[in-house]
């Protein structure tokens, strides 16, 4: 095989000359590729794709260019998209190929949208009907590509359309549509499972296919069936066994050999599938012993394939209900992979024995020669596997060499993806087996400086958590924090500027906290180390502001240099440091307000964060009663922007009244500057230790440890910290560790090795019959975690304390949090309605206290002006519209009349004509009815009708222009208006001209208002669907409404007052909660979330358009406040 | 399931790639690129499974590859596929490539992307296996290829059946 592909591009000149299937390579490409072989830098490649890339461009935009000739430019634009080059102007023709061209074209076609396109991707859409066209084809190569495309690509809303299609082809004669088929349904499922849950009967179809092929194609299925739920196909054991043993029986025919051993791909799944069911189940497992040990018995060592179904056997026979005499032979297959002298093998063996220890701790032991080679294996990959299996096998006794190999091997790692994994098994390890504080505090500074800043926050996290909550023990805790103070004053006494941030602040946390355990030491002297860090460039914003609240705990007594600090850092051009820097000194100046803000040694469950700032609600009233505007979101400010640009149309702007007394602030209008301090009391105590667990997300973590930069410091960091950890180290274990290093004289090599082994796999059940698994027999970890009251604070703890250092900095999230939570929470206050709605801002407290009946008069008859007209959207079927309209509506035609449709309101008039309108509610448009009433009793002559709006669409109109009007006798034309933009309420003007007398032309013009409630659809949509909708919707506003609490079921009566006023779909109302759904025509959607809460609604609306929900919510308000 | 396949020469060229689960255009140059630097590394005689590699490698993704003479061909699969039996899959892919192409090289990849990539479709379907079998896969390949063959054939009677 090797030498297959020996022809390398040495060869290229002569096979340019000699190319026998010349014909086919067309010249362009082989052009192209024999010029890009010659380059010699990548900026020349650049140029010459770029070259060849706009060639393409010309050429596919040529109408000359045949079908053929584009078969030949896509394959060009494929290889250039290969190479990383944007080819994206030819997607569009890829497509075109696939639709158009004949059979070959559309295989290139094809083939180029599934290299190009992905599954969310717009143009896609065009290929639908191609693909349905194709798999109707007779032509089984159509039908094939078909198929293979919608498995590759396919969007996903698409699925629906063609899967009756692709089910049919389940029973096509030809096997090979029949596989391709069942794969293209299970790649359905895997994107959309509810869509093909019926057909899991033909799954089993599938599966008893006298095609072997096929009913391979359908074990993928099942294989991912069962790992969801294994339960529901346990039935289905006897038919696997019987498969399997038929494959071993070598039933099939001769064509799925492979090797000699039959359909081995077959078999491995099958096991796969075998030890899925029989996990932690001894009937099912019962049925398949004979089997499993058909299989490995006839699994005889010859060739690569039987060792990968030895693998899937072994790894059965373990997961499934154990039988010893599998697993004595199980056992074997392992020693023969471990002691197999192809590398491969020996990885595999080492990843069974890594599975199997769990189980059986005893066969490390056998191995443990091995696994020390493999230790020392030039490979990584077998290195790591080989870390991996003693991580698994760690107890108190070996857990000291295990963590130095582990280290040892990071230390030369540059992979950061294996320094993250295996640096937090480190800390776990060190967390659980630790056998004294000094190791501990040692192992973990390394840690730290290994991992810096890749670190997962956990580790930090919950290394903090155990030195602040401590164990029962309050005297070992203490040794515990001595310790880390004593080694952190030593590691900050040395060169500190390659210390990843994440250990700095670690260090400040801890020194902060603790530094006043450590009598020995002076004050100034931790001062002036942790000051010593804030001069340094490497020293990120977010570790100064940890240093600085670690200064903030540390001084008593040393109030000059505190205050010399804060004074140089009173300039700094952070504002967040210079604000800490003013705490500092008011903290350091009054010792009574210092006591209280930062108790030494008070319970770390006492400490509440007031996340909703409740505690300036008085604050906020006071400053909303001296006149200051209520806080808005930054969207609707801008919205707000937008809107004073605009004339406003209405006399009066629409408002609730402000009550002041009962107003509190909703989650929305969290000042923004605020550092939530610990020790500020608050009454949520749960959300501010969720929102103090934020605080110690490093943000703007920085990889500073870059590949190259990684081991220079490294060595600088190694001396402090090897001598404790090597006095510590019981003698002949350090001894071992030390002699680990290959030595010349194998003698003593082995002999090092030996004893290696022997504290490697101490307390491994040595001279045990039984197995004993390392952890099992393991004292009780060390540091044993206090019980805490409430298990959901358990990682913030600490952060809590801390959190006054970095609430800035995890401001942001805490704010998302607020948003995020309202669900929820409870607020016991009262809420009121702001409104947030621009109009009624802008009034400033100039609210319209009109009475209910007034306004609904305003409806109807509010003329103002002469010519200005203010439509209200009023209840769309009215129960007693006016008399005057009701005889008007009747001249609607025929086809509208069954329409909803509002009152008609009288637009204008003169002598001779007057106007009203009337709204019709289609379900894509707002239709605009005028009526036009010649009120004379003489002809009117050209009538014409001109409506004007800038901000609707006018899809179309008819019946605005009359030859003439008959005396006493109404005309009707009609506008159906489209809203692509909300806005609060659109004016339209427009004019009427007629002709009383030949020749002289009136005018009569006239304007009106429409609101966005008049383009508001109901969207009747499911539960099922409204909870997909609305994950996948981006804009939210969340908002508190009246709720209307004079019936019985406040919710239900609000939400009718809504669905009357607004024309919403109430799609399902379960306990206080409601959801409603609504469309813009039938356009953008708007989901609103309804909740009662307390005497309020609480209403939290989504749609995928910004300014929307601001809009309905508006709506929503007014509607409430008429009601 | 595979996540991707790759193919590379000795200078990290790409020669083929397919990719099964969707990854930007940037992104996915970066894991052609970094894999070529993960595996470029390794010595020939060391095993041919990789775990690593921040990209493709995230959680449970591993590395399965094949040297041959100028070419990597690297598959890129989660944990629910076996080891050795892709590495067996990748010979077989190999093999089928060097019977359709007669002593297939690097060359024959680039002039025929396109028929790699069918051959490929024929074996590797949405990420899922489809076809090991050798001779199935060379019957269905060749089908294609007497269809180019006959190319004004076709074009006459488009609804010819394989």
């Amino acid at each position: 095989m090797s030498d297959v592909v020996e022809k390398t591009l040495t060869a290229l000149p002569g096979l340019f000359e000699s190319q026998t299937g010349a014909a086919k390579i067309t010249n362009r490409l082989r052009q192209l590729i024999k010029s890009i072989t010659e380059l010699t830098s990548k900026h020349e490649e650049e140029n010459l794709i770029k070259r060849e890339l706009s060639a393409i461009k010309e050429q596919v935009s040529s109408p000359n260019t045949t079908m053929k000739q584009m078969r030949e430019i896509m394959v060009r634009a494929m290889y250039c998209e290969m190479l990383g080059y944007d080819a994206s102007f030819t997607y569009i023709h890829a497509i075109k190929l696939a639709q158009q061209g004949g059979v070959l074209e559309k295989r290139v076609g094809y083939l180029a949208v599934s290299l190009f396109l992905n599954e969310g991707h717009e143009l896609l859409l065009l290929l639908v009907n191609t693909v349905l066209k194709d798999l109707q084809s007779t032509n089984l190569i159509e039908v094939c590509m078909a198929l293979t495309v919608v498995a590759q690509v396919f969007p996903k809303d698409m699925i629906p359309a063609v899967l009756p299609l692709v089910e049919d082809k389940l029973s096509h004669p030809k096997e090979i549509i029949r596989r391709k088929a069942v794969l293209a349904l299970y790649k359905f499922y895997l994107i959309a499972p509810n869509q093909v849950q019926h057909i899991h009967a033909k799954f089993c179809k599938a599966l008893s296919d006298k095609d072997p092929g096929v009913m391979a194609s359908s074990l993928h299925i099942y294989l991912q069936l069962i790992r969801e739920s294994p339960d529901s196909y346990k039935d289905l054991t006897g038919s696997f066994v019987t498969i399997l043993k038929q494959v071993l029986g070598g039933k099939l025919p001769v064509d799925f050999n492979y090797h000699s051993v039959p359909a081995p791909w077959l078999q491995i799944q099958l096991l796969r599938i075998l030890s899925l069911l029989g996990k932690e189940d001894q009937s099912t497992s019962e049925l398949m012993y004979e089997v499993l040990d058909e299989s490995l018995r006839r699994a005889e060592m010859n060739h690569n394939i039987t060792y990968a179904i030895l693998y899937e056997c072994v790894k059965a026979v373990y997961t499934i209900h154990p039988k010893a005499e599998l697993l004595e032979k199980a056992a074997r297959c392992i020693g023969n992979f471990v002691l197999s002298p192809k590398i491969n093998l020996k990885y595999l063996g080492l990843k069974a024995l890594t599975y199997v220890v769990q189980h059986d701790a005893k066969l490390a032991l056998q191995h443990q020669m091995t696994i020390i080679e493999c230790l020392d294996h030039s490979d990584f990959t077998i290195k790591r596997e080989t870390l991996e299996l003693l991580f698994r096998i760690t107890n108190a006794q070996n857990v000291t060499v295990i963590v130095e190999k582990m280290l040892d091997f990071l230390r030369s790692c540059n992979d950061e993806h294996t320094i993250i994994h295996l640096i937090g098994k480190v800390a776990e390890l060190a967390e659980k087996f630790a056998p004294d504080n000094s190791w501990f505090i040692q192992t973990m500074n390394d840690v730290f400086s290994i991992g810096g800043d890749l670190l997962q926050q956990d580790v930090p996290n919950n290394f903090l958590r155990l030195l602040a909550e401590g164990s029962e023990s309050k005297e070992e805790d203490d040794q515990l924090r001595l310790y880390a103070v004593e080694s952190y004053l030593t590691v900050l006494k040395g060169h500190t500027s390659h210390l990843p941030q994440c250990f700095l602040q670690v260090m400040s946390w801890v020194l902060g906290e603790y530094a006043h355990l450590q009598e020995s030491v002076d004050r100034r002297e931790v001062i002036r180390l942790l000051t010593q860090l804030l001069d340094q460039r490497s020293v990120s914003s977010e570790t100064r502001v940890w240093i600085l609240s670690a200064l903030t705990k540390i001084p008593e007594g040393q109030t000059d240099l505190i205050l010399d600090l804060a004074e140089s850092l009173s300039s700094s051009q952070d504002t967040v440091l210079r604000q800490q820097a003013q705490e500092l000194r008011h903290l350091s100046q009054d010792s009574q307000l210092r006591e209280w803000v930062l108790p030494r040694g008070a319970p770390w469950d006492g400490i509440e964060v007031d996340s909703s700032l409740s505690f300036l609600d008085g604050f906020v009233s006071e400053a909303l009663a001296a006149g200051a505007a209520p806080y808005k979101p930054p969207h609707q400010r801008q919205e707000e922007l937008c809107e004073d640009r605009a004339l406003n149309l209405e006399p009066y702007s629409f408002s609730l009244p402000v009550s002041l007394s009962s107003c509190s602030i909703t989650d929305r209008q969290s000042p923004t500057l605020l550092s939530v301090s610990s020790g500020l009391s608050g009454n949520s105590a749960e959300l501010s230790q969720k929102a103090g667990s934020s605080t110690l997300i490093l943000e703007g973590v920085k990889r500073v440890w870059g590949k190259d930069g990684y081991l220079p410091q490294k060595e600088a960091t190694a001396p402090p910290v090897d001598e404790p950890s090597a006095a510590v180290q019981p003698a002949s274990q350090q001894e071992a560790a030390e002699r680990i290093e290959p030595r010349p004289e194998p003698s003593t090599q082995n002999q090092d090795k030996q004893q290696l082994a022997s504290s490697l796999f101490v307390g491994l059940g040595v001279g045990s019959s039984v197995s004993l698994l390392g952890k099992s027999e393991a004292p009780p970890p060390r540091f044993r975690k206090k019980p805490r009251p409430h298990e959901s604070s358990s990682s913030s703890g600490t952060s809590k304390r801390s959190s006054d250092s970095s609430s800035h900095s995890s401001r942001n999230t805490t704010d998302s949090f607020l948003y995020g939570s309202f669900p929820e929470e409870e607020p016991a206050t009262s809420i009121s309605t702001f409104d947030h709605t621009p109009k009624s801002t802008t009034a400033n407290g100039l609210s319209q206290n009109k009475d209910t009946k007034e306004d609904r008069h305003a409806n109807t008859s509010q003329i103002l002006g002469g010519d200005m007209v203010i439509v209200r959207p009023s209840t769309i079927q009215d129960k007693h519209p006016p008399s005057v309209s009701s005889d008007l509506t009747a001249l609607l035609p025929a086809d509208l009349k069954d329409l909803p449709h509002s009152d008609v309101i009288s637009l204008t008039s003169d002598p001779s004509l007057s106007l009203s309108s009337c709204r019709l509610f289609r379900d894509e448009a707002l239709l605009l009815v005028i009526f036009i009433s010649n009120c004379t009793e003489t002809v009117i002559k050209d009538v014409a009708v001109q409506l004007t709006c800038e901000e609707l669409k006018t899809a179309s109109l008819r019946g605005n222009v009359m030859d003439c009007l008959e005396a006493r006798s109404t005309s009707v034309c009609h506008y159906a208006l489209l809203m692509d933009d909300p806005h609060t309420n659109v004016s339209l003007t427009g004019t009427v001209s007629y002709q009383t007398q030949p020749g002289h032309t009136n005018t009569l013009p006239f304007s009106g208002t429409l609101s966005t409630a008049d383009f508001i659809r109901p969207l009747v949509v499911t539960t099922e669907e409204y909870g997909k909708l609305w994950l996948s919707l981006s804009h939210d506003v969340k908002q508190n409404l009246k709720l209307l609490t004079d019936a019985g079921d406040p919710l239900r009566t609000t939400l009718n007052a809504l669905k009357d006023a607004l024309q919403l779909h109430v799609v399902d109302i379960i306990g206080s909660e409601g959801i409603v759904a609504c469309r813009l025509l039938s356009g953008a959607p708007c989901l609103l979330h309804c909740r009662v809460n307390g005497a309020a609604l609480a209403m939290w609306l989504r749609s995928p358009h910004p300014a929307l929900p601001d809009f309905i919510l508006y709506h929503c308000q007014r509607a409430l406040a008429h009601h | 399931m595979i996540k991707a396949i790759l193919i590379f020469n000795n200078h990290g060229k790409p020669r083929l790639s397919k990719f099964y689960e969707h990854y930007t255009e940037d992104t996915e140059q970066q894991i052609i690129r970094e894999t070529f630097h993960l595996v470029s590394k390794r010595d020939e005689n060391i095993c041919n499974f990789l775990e690593g590699g921040l990209l493709i490698g995230g959680s449970e993704n591993k590395l399965i590859y094949r040297h041959y003479a100028t070419l990597y061909f690297v598959f890129c699969v989660d944990s629910s596929e076996s080891e050795l039996g892709i590495l067996d899959l990748i010979q077989v892919f190999v093999e089928t490539l060097d019977k359709c192409f007669e002593n297939v090289c690097e060359l024959d990849l680039i002039f025929h992307m396109d028929k790699v990539h069918n051959i490929l479709a024929e074996m590797v379907m949405g990420g899922m296996v489809l076809e090991t079998n050798m001779s199935e896969i060379i019957t269905q390949a060749e089908a294609h290829n007497k269809m180019e063959k006959s190319e004004t054939f076709i074009f006459q009677c488009p609804r010819q059946d394989r």
